[in-house]
């Protein structure tokens, strides 16, 4: 690692105000994706922000008919909360599903939704879930946020404070993961909402996205079997080392085959 | 610029200055002299550094010193009773063989041990599930399996019987 | 009721108290007064002239104590790193062994070659420093895919234009061409073994020390051959004398073949010690173990299996490409040659077989050794040939084997590539694995499976090996470079505690238990006063260290001859004792009494005589009781068994799950039956893995290594495979009096074959290459009949 300074403020504000004032700082939330990038030495940061102290970053609440996540809870504590598994299983078993215990134990879904990574899992919940990313400034409509590979719509020195998940009537989420990584190869969230079908698809594609078709099937009849024949163009999709996009394109299906069986 | 901080490792507590870029594990393994936990790659896969952060499992190379400053550590120095007796995870690794060059175990005994507080009576499949982030090349992970059984037994019985007194 | 103690019991290990409270002594652990440390400046090119290293901005950067590369070592007469074994070629001629110095002196060959030193006071002011390097490179073709190196256009090393490093042939072509002209049917397949990355979970390490004062030298190292490293690093690299140079390996956390070498590193840290006069460190990150530890197989091969109408084996022919990667390593050039073709026969009485076997030079890591070496390679052809002859003759894979296979009463067998197999009852250990997996309910359970919607299918591997390699007189007719005896020392102290100095290495097999239970069992004396003492040169006598399953065959029973002598001196001090007739000393454990008689004197008290020799014939016998002994083995040994494993696919997805797996294993006699499972557990996975996750992928352009860290190459986890079943039929070695034939590898040997041919059985085809990772089974099962039947 090069070397950066650190700082630990104590609100949001002050957050905001050092990664306002230096675009060379990063914040920090759980790190799992940050520190090892800083082992390699592919980033170079002048400070480090942790937000570990800040308060109110914390804590999952149910607000009417929506769960609010602070940006700084945990993996591990989303899958194992009363109210998300309850409320909302399929974010519960999404969360359960991210890299291992350890792993679950430092990240957060600040952290992981704010880096964008498109073979990260909670991009596809945002997305299909049709969840509102609360920042420090505004709300930014989870279709809004992903822009790109690693990009969002966040502005430089913006902190996501909380997460907003309107609670659908039901949702089912189906990962294929990376043997190696365990990141999603795809993933595929599928939610019934008060506004219809939503399925997002994570890990296939350059960002996470809505499949249109799939929606519309489902919209008609809830059944796995409505997926039959639906397929997403593997032009669009990532080749890597695990996973042609005609492949992926192929897990997409079964995948939201999956996700549809599975939810509840 | 060096910070100050203080870490309370296996119950002890000590202040140490180190560089905002240093890792937990090298704080454990450098500062204090704790070399029971290991580094076995540099992604975060492996799980050889496992530690407790405020009874917690985490991965020490992915941690920062300066983000455990003020918290609780718990390594694999700090398992075993003063006298000595292995904790009932040690024991059972070695009554089952959980182990071969040992240099996994550390990491390997400390998720198992975080088990217990989440779920003591794992079947063998959610055993298996709970140590994806844990590789080991030597056993085959079929010992290992056994043995994290009969350990959240063991710790379960232990439990009881210090509730008992 | 079963034992307890002493040989055949499940004792719990001795060695895991240390590691399981944290106190394990591992290289990485050891920190030096004045320790200062290395890092290197690996190539990011596959092929590159290095024109120029400018230095001075690194040597001036904070911390900085020096910067060395090829030419301080070429102006220090450092010499290349040796490889053991000289192979020669079909038409006489030596294999090619290009030089390989320790750091590149003229050119880069694969991405992670060494290409320069930067030494400071913390490891963060070297990596800091290195970045400062200026490194001129004119990168040159690079020569990737083993299969098409003659016509890359360009040489790896200028010694060898075409890239082959030998072409070397093996066994009876006349007799295998008159086989297959009298063939009723002849089996072809072309199979690819993968290339793999041992990743035994410590990272190697090396602390290199130097006292002036005494011109001593001390290298602490990650190795499972300690006294090999000191006689290659005096004999070759740093040319010193021995009597100066301590190598230790302490605690190591898993070899697999990979930690046998003697590798750049170790080099390095000694000659910068040298030159700094101070303690020199150096540990690998695991994304460089990638780029610099050797790797494993690689090999394309074309096999041709001859048949008569019933199926019985006639003839086969092999023909090879083994990719050796940009240098021979420590032992390369043996593995597809020496262990590999003279596994060809396996467990079967083919009588005519012919190999042939290219090694070359490619621009990618070393290829060396990796558990089983040679014999998973010979293993996975045969099996799979034998399952795809089996498909194509209409034969069920197990009455065809049955047909073929060796039978006790062939033993002593000569096969017609080299060997005299001793023992071994072949269809034993096949039927009890049919029966351990339920053989005769398979098609119901398949049934079973397609009514879910999965394909189930079984496999099986009936691999033999061979373990403990010798003897050294004939390996040294076949080009070994070193002895292959190993040594052992029995030491009693004055008290009647026990030291044991062997020359094998334990990292991770247990040796402190299961030598120390020999020891308790033929002299009596409690588990708790004996220690095993390896991995130090300056402690144990020389033995050639650890690989091939060989401890216990060769290095356990030089500690058996040693034994011997101290109880043939512990009978004299006893018959003088109870002033008796040597002859008339009978021994039992520690037990030494006269014939017939109650009277009797233990070991411990034996000891203390010949220590205190006061009432002791010292003018017939030395006082002390302290023996030593070499081993030099008359023969190989055989491990062999069947492994089944049953594999259910998910054709939506290609996942293959393994749902069953049994494996009855004759490893002649077993002193710990607990630690043998361990081995046989830890084999199978590192098979599995091999089969379904690991595979090292090079970009055939660049010559980047693709699968460079965990993130790309899949390690085996604990939710990726399943529980085993295993048994263990003994049947005695005849060529070592312990009897003991060698259980480290067996598993890995047939592992992955058994997978693969459960896949293939599973998706009803007659081959398909490693790994099944699921686009390759699912584009199977799309491209299929079968599975366009299906949907």
């Amino acid at each position: 690692m090069y070397t950066f300074s650190y700082q630990k403020p104590s609100s949001v504000a002050d957050a905001v105000a050092v990664l306002t004032g230096d675009d060379d700082a990063k914040a920090v939330a759980g790190g799992m994706t940050l520190i090892p990038t800083l082992k390699q030495r592919l980033a170079q940061p002048s400070a480090l922000v942790d937000l570990g102290s800040v308060p109110g970053l914390t804590g999952i609440r149910r607000d009417g008919d929506a769960l609010v996540i602070g940006a700084m809870t945990t993996h591990a504590t989303v899958a194992a909360d009363a109210t998300v598994r309850s409320a909302l299983p399929a974010l519960a078993a999404l969360a359960g599903g991210i890299g291992d215990p350890a792993v679950r134990h430092r990240g957060t879904c600040g952290g992981s939704v704010a880096n964008a990574d498109p073979a990260a899992d909670y991009p596809a919940a945002v997305v299909g879930l049709g969840a509102t990313v609360i920042t420090d400034r505004r709300e930014i409509a989870g279709d809004d946020f992903f822009t790109g590979l690693f990009e969002t719509a966040l502005e430089p020195g913006e902190l996501i404070t909380a997460l907003r998940f309107p609670l659908p009537k039901r949702a089912g989420y189906a990962k294929f993961r990376n043997p190696a990584s365990r990141y999603a190869v795809v993933g595929v969230m599928v939610a019934e909402t008060a506004a219809g079908i939503r399925v997002a698809v994570t890990g296939a594609g350059p960002s996470v996205f809505r499949v249109a078709a799939m929606e519309q099937a489902l919209n008609a009849s809830f059944t796995a079997a409505a997926l039959e024949g639906i397929s997403v163009d593997a032009g669009d999709l990532n080749t890597d080392l695990h996973a042609s996009a005609e492949y992926r394109a192929h897990l997409v299906t079964v995948m939201a085959r999956r996700a549809v069986e599975a939810a509840r | 610029m060096p910070v100050s901080i203080t870490l309370t490792v296996n119950g002890k507590t000590t202040a140490l200055t180190v560089e905002p870029n240093t890792l937990l594990v090298d704080a454990i393994r450098q500062h204090l002299s704790l070399t029971g936990t290991h580094v076995g790659c540099d992604t975060s896969q492996c799980g050889a550094c496992v530690v407790h952060l405020d009874g917690v499992s985490v991965k020490s190379c992915t941690t920062l010193a300066v983000q455990a400053d003020g918290r609780s550590v718990v390594t694999i120095e700090g398992l075993a009773a003063p006298d000595g007796t292995l904790h009932p995870m040690q024991a059972a690794f070695k009554e089952h063989h959980g182990l071969q060059c040992g240099f996994c175990t550390p990491g390997m005994v400390m998720s198992a041990v975080d088990l217990a507080r989440v779920n003591p009576d794992a079947t063998p499949d959610e055993i298996r599930h709970w140590l994806e982030g844990n590789i080991c090349r030597c056993t085959g992970y079929h010992n290992i399996v056994k043995a994290v059984e009969s350990g959240l037994q063991a710790m379960k019985t232990g439990a009881s019987a210090q509730a008992a007194e | 009721m079963s034992k307890t103690t002493g040989i055949g019991a499940s004792v719990k290990r001795v060695e895991d108290y240390r590691f399981l409270t944290g106190r394990g002594r591992y290289t990485d652990d050891m920190n030096r007064p004045g320790q200062c440390h290395a890092y290197i400046v690996r190539s990011p090119h596959a092929h590159a002239r290095i024109l120029s290293i400018d230095t001075s901005a690194t040597v001036a950067a904070p911390g900085v104590l020096t910067v060395l590369t090829g030419a301080d070592m070429v102006a220090d007469n450092i010499g290349s790193l040796p490889c053991g074994w000289l192979i020669h070629s079909r038409d006489g001629t030596p294999m090619k062994e290009p030089k390989h110095l320790p750091i590149a002196a003229d050119k880069v060959r694969h991405v992670g070659d060494q290409v320069a030193v930067v030494i400071a006071e913390t490891l963060q002011q070297a990596k800091d420093a290195a970045e400062l390097l200026e490194i001129e490179y004119e990168e040159l073709p690079a020569v990737v895919a083993p299969g098409s190196v003659e016509t890359a256009g360009t040489a790896v090393h200028d010694e060898a234009p075409d890239n082959v490093c030998y072409d070397w042939v093996w066994g009876g072509k006349d007799k295998t061409d008159a086989a297959f002209a009298q063939a009723a049917h002849v089996t072809t397949l072309d199979l690819v073994n993968t290339r793999l990355v041992p990743n035994a979970m410590e990272p190697r390490a090396a602390v290199g020390e130097y006292d002036p004062g005494m011109d001593e030298y001390t290298l602490t190292t990650t190795s499972q051959n300690p006294q090999l490293i000191r006689l290659l690093l005096c004999g070759f690299t740093m040319g010193l004398p021995e009597h100066k140079v301590r190598v230790v390996a302490p605690d190591v956390g898993g070899g697999f073949g990979s930690k046998i070498y003697h590798y750049a590193e170790e080099v390095i840290v000694v000659y910068a010690a040298r030159r700094l006069k101070r303690p020199v460190k150096w540990t690998a990150e695991r994304s460089e173990s990638f780029l610099s530890d050797a790797h494993g197989r690689d090999h394309l091969t074309h096999v041709e299996l001859a048949m008569d109408a019933s199926g019985i084996f006639l003839g086969m022919r092999v023909n090879t490409t083994a990719n050796m990667g940009a240098y021979l390593s420590t032992f390369s050039s043996c593995i597809p040659t020496i262990l590999y073709a003279t596994l060809l026969s396996g467990q079967y009485k083919t009588p005519a077989i012919h190999a042939e076997v290219k090694a070359v030079f490619t621009n990618t890591v070393p290829v060396d050794a990796y558990r089983g070496a040679g014999r998973p390679e010979a293993c996975y052809l045969i099996e799979r040939i034998v399952d795809v002859a089996a498909r194509e003759m209409g034969i069920d894979r197990a009455e065809l084997r049955r047909r073929n296979f060796i039978t006790p009463e062939m033993m002593p067998y000569d096969t017609p590539v080299g060997l005299q197999y001793d023992s071994g009852n072949f269809a034993r250990n096949l039927e009890d694995a049919l029966a351990l997996i339920d053989y005769d309910g398979f098609p119901a359970r398949r049934a079973e499976s397609a009514a879910r919607g999965k394909r189930r299918g079984i496999g099986f591997a009936s691999y033999i090996e061979a373990c403990g390699i010798a003897p050294s007189n004939v390996a040294g007719a076949l080009g070994a470079r070193a002895g292959l005896y190993d040594s052992a020392e029995v030491r009693f102290h004055p008290t009647g505690s026990v030291s044991v100095m062997v020359g094998v290495h334990s990292h991770g097999q247990g040796h402190e238990t299961t030598f120390a239970q020999i020891v308790s069992e033929r002299l009596g004396v409690p588990m708790d006063k004996i220690e095993i003492v390896h991995g130090d040169s300056a402690k144990t006598p020389f033995g050639m260290g650890t690989y091939g399953s060989r401890s216990l065959a060769v290095g356990g029973m030089a500690m058996m001859k040693a034994i011997d002598k101290v109880i043939a001196k512990s009978k004299k001090i006893a018959a003088h004792l109870l002033e008796a007739s040597a002859e008339d000393i009978e021994q039992d454990g520690g037990v030494f009494r006269v014939a017939g008689t109650d009277k009797s004197v233990d070991i411990a008290a034996i000891a203390g005589a010949a220590y205190v020799p006061h009432n002791y014939p010292l003018d017939e016998l030395e006082p002390g009781l302290d023996e030593q002994a070499f081993y030099d083995p008359k023969n190989f040994t055989f491990p062999n068994g069947t492994q089944i494993c049953e594999v259910e696919v998910d054709p939506d997805t290609g996942v293959v799950k393994i749902v069953r797996f049994a494996a009855v294993d004759d490893f002649g006699r077993v002193i710990n039956p607990m630690i043998v499972e361990g081995q046989v557990h830890g084999g199978l996975v590192q098979g599995i893995g091999q089969a379904l996750l690991e595979h090292a992928i090079y970009d055939e352009d660049s010559g980047q290594l693709l699968t460079g860290s965990f993130m790309d190459y899949a390690m085996p986890r604990a939710d990726d495979v399943p529980d085993f079943e295993v048994k263990t039929n003994e049947v005695l070695c005849t060529t070592n009096a312990l009897g003991v034939k060698g259980c480290g590898e067996a598993g890995t040997i047939g592992g992955a074959a058994c997978v693969m041919n459960a896949v293939c059985d599973a998706l009803d085809i007659g081959h398909m290459d490693m790994p099944a990772s699921p686009e390759r089974v699912w584009r199977v099962i799309r491209d299929s009949r079968f599975g366009m039947a299906a949907e």
